[in-house]
């Protein structure tokens, strides 16, 4: 049995390291690319949103490979990502592909049913093994987002223009060279000696809140690497959504204390947003709030074309914008999307809000 | 007082219950008017680009109410049936509304939600309780309405279309003399009642069929029982009660020999119609029949759906001196 599972920004450190910690065989798809895109979107229903489209594109390329079982989570509806599984799977069974389908999933009827489709994918491990390997793969994501969030704090302060990136890369190297949860206090060590040796001056830079949804927000291919365009533009950027703090929220169920959770982003969307509209469109909300109420100077909202959720995010938008005085820019992606197009976007929506704030960047 | 129930979303599925609900407890009911080219200008205005068109025409039929009534109805249809929801959009519709339009009557807003229950009753007597103190008033109306919204269902699943089994309901009688519709080739018009019914958005799809002799038949005239039969064959249960509908019914229709063929109507960019429309049209390719797929969209010409559709009829007309001639493949 080869596992493979669909790329979502650097979720495949973390999956890999667990599923590797547990022995199973993993494939992890090549990095989403034009060619995933060009498959995907191939053979994808011509209204479905981005990330089903690339997730096919994986599944195929993962093919060639020689993976033969798709390990995906699933959901409960209404966002479409909770029927993408079993949508995929028809397409891909109709191309040939011979691939075998597990999804996790709240299960309908009893607890058995998920824990007898980990056991399927973990095989001998015992609970105690598969517990110690899901949390392995956990610290390695808190990892990752902590590198992640230190480079958006680096980027538009550096000196030389690329050591951050340099640094991350490096840093990252570190993290997925990991083996064992021993090893990891060594790592973060290491890790933290690279990311500090970056040099940075102080200057004026803008804070900008990217919101929106999760796969568009975690896949640097999908959005064209915008938080690292923005760190160029002299912008330090947050996120809505971490790996790390989904996999708290929705699988240990907000146990792990410290962390950012959902639950404050969907209080804050009141009034504007009143009921969860599935995917992640009240956060999206919330967060706008909260951004706003943080003194952020932008909040940019990220969404793949004809996402539902965010649709409706999008409309209630301008309300907040207007009361709470907080610029926000929309952007769509699709395989349609151009990179010049989207830098021109940037570039406007930056020089807008440097001069609503009276300072020079970069 | 004047209560405002726009000709929109659900309204197909739900007006007689509304209706009889609000005019038992002494309320006035005012339905917008038929959609127009008028409603559509106002919802795409008050509507951002990547809107679906069933919500921007639901704008413009609360647009034309807002300053006929003295209360709106706009209630949060969460879920309609257990374990399942309408769609995001259905969802925030409220949200949305209070943010795209202003100077909005006072709204009589509730939940509707039957994702863990089955009883409407809660839903009835949140909206009631805005008119009335007295819940054995509120109890009869809900009562009553259900019984209406029963025999309307009836009505839909002998092979009425809205309009007409809402025509049937206010004329009392009239129902039994209704001759059953004939015709040939027989068309499953498979598609979101706001869609296929409201005669505008769908430039007369249903008239124009039946006018060209075509027997027309849709996922409401189909019983829920043998609608949700046919999608439990479904690997996962579908967690949309619209896409239910149109699955469940595409593959019953799929299955009957005396249906011809199957129009699939969908709004450009629906969300749930990409995915269960992609399983539809898997299922009838295995299956070979013929199958016409229609999006809609404000920029949709008149000229270039009735091209689509003629062809489409011709096709199913000569199928059969095809097969018959046996060079047909």
């Amino acid at each position: 049995m080869k596992v493979t599972f669909p790329h979502m920004g650097h979720m495949w450190i973390c999956l890999s390291a667990m599923l590797e910690y547990l022995g199973v065989n993993v494939v992890v798809p090549p990095p989403t690319s034009k060619r995933t895109l060009t498959l995907g979107a191939r053979h994808a229903p011509e209204f479905a949103c981005l990330p089903l489209k690339l997730n096919l594109g994986n599944f195929m390329e993962a093919a060639e490979q020689g993976a033969d079982t798709i390990l995906m989570a699933g959901g409960c509806g209404p966002c479409r990502f909770g029927y993408y599984a079993q949508v995929e799977h028809a397409i891909l069974e109709d191309l040939g592909y011979n691939y075998r389908l597990v999804v996790l999933e709240p299960p309908r009827k009893h607890i058995g049913e998920l824990l007898s489709k980990i056991k399927y994918i973990t095989g001998h491990s015992s609970w105690r093994e598969v517990i110690k390997g899901i949390y392995f793969g956990y610290q390695k994501a808190r990892m990752v987002d902590d590198l992640e969030k230190q480079a958006h704090f680096l980027r538009p302060r550096e000196v030389q223009r690329g050591s951050t990136d340099r640094a991350f890369k490096r840093a990252l190297q570190e993290v997925i060279a990991a083996r064992h949860p021993q090893d990891l206090p060594k790592v973060r060590e290491k890790v933290r000696r690279i990311m500090g040796a970056v040099a940075v001056k102080p200057r004026p830079v803008l804070r900008v809140g990217i919101v929106g949804e999760i796969f568009t927000l975690l896949e640097p291919f999908v959005n064209y690497d915008l938080e690292r365009k923005l760190g160029y533009l002299g912008v330090e950027t947050d996120r809505s959504i971490y790996l790390s703090e989904w996999i708290n929220d929705h699988l240990f169920l907000g146990l792990v204390r410290g962390q950012r959770s959902r639950k404050e982003a969907c209080r804050a969307a009141a009034p504007y947003l009143n009921h969860f509209v599935g995917g992640h469109g009240q956060e999206t909300v919330g967060s706008a709030v909260i951004y706003a109420r943080q003194g952020y100077d932008g909040v940019i909202q990220l969404l793949p074309f004809t996402c539902m959720p965010e649709i409706v995010a999008h409309s209630v938008l301008p309300g907040i914008s207007s009361e709470l005085g907080i610029p926000v820019l929309t952007i769509t992606v699709d395989e349609q999307s151009g990179e010049a197009g989207l830098v021109t976007r940037l570039e406007a929506f930056v020089d807008l809000l440097a001069r609503r704030k009276g300072v020079v960047v970069q | 007082m004047k209560i405002g129930i726009p000709r929109a979303l659900l309204y197909y599925y739900y007006i007689p219950l509304w209706r009889t609900f609000f005019e038992a407890l002494g309320l006035e009911v005012v339905i917008s008017r038929p959609t127009t080219k008028t409603i559509l200008e106002s919802g795409l205005r008050h509507t951002g680009d990547d809107v679906c068109l069933p919500v921007r025409v639901a704008f413009g039929h609360i647009i034309d109410l807002k300053d006929r009534v003295d209360v709106l109805f706009l209630p949060r249809l969460v879920s309609i049936a257990r374990r399942e929801y309408i769609c995001p959009k259905f969802l925030g519709f409220p949200d949305m509304v209070r943010q795209g339009i202003s100077g909005l009557p006072p709204l009589i807003e509730a939940d509707l939600n039957l994702y863990r229950r089955d009883s409407l009753y809660p839903f009835f007597s949140a909206l009631g309780r805005n008119f009335t103190s007295n819940r054995f008033a509120i109890y009869l109306a809900c009562r009553r309405a259900q019984q209406v919204q029963a025999r309307y269902i009836q009505l839909l699943e002998k092979g009425f279309f809205p309009e007409e089994a809402r025509a049937a309901l206010s004329g009392g009688t009239g129902e039994e003399q209704r001759e059953p519709a004939r015709g040939w080739p027989r068309v499953a018009v498979i598609g979101h009642p706001y869609n296929i019914y409201d005669p505008y958005i769908s430039m007369n799809l249903l008239s124009r069929l039946a006018r060209s002799g075509v027997h027309v038949c849709t996922a409401d005239n189909l019983p829920e029982a043998l609608v949700r039969e046919h999608a439990a064959r479904l690997p996962k249960h579908l967690f949309w009660s619209l896409g239910q509908r149109m699955i469940g019914a595409a593959w019953h229709y799929l299955q009957r020999p005396d249906v011809d063929g199957i129009i699939h109507v969908a709004s450009f960019a629906c969300g749930p119609d990409s995915l269960t429309g992609e399983l539809i049209s898997r299922e009838v390719k295995r299956r070979g029949k013929p199958f016409l797929n229609l999006t809609l969209d404000e920029h949709s010409a008149e000229a270039g759906v009735v091209t689509r559709l003629e062809a489409f009829l011709d096709m199913m007309r000569r199928r059969p001196l095809l097969q018959v001639g046996g060079n047909g493949r």
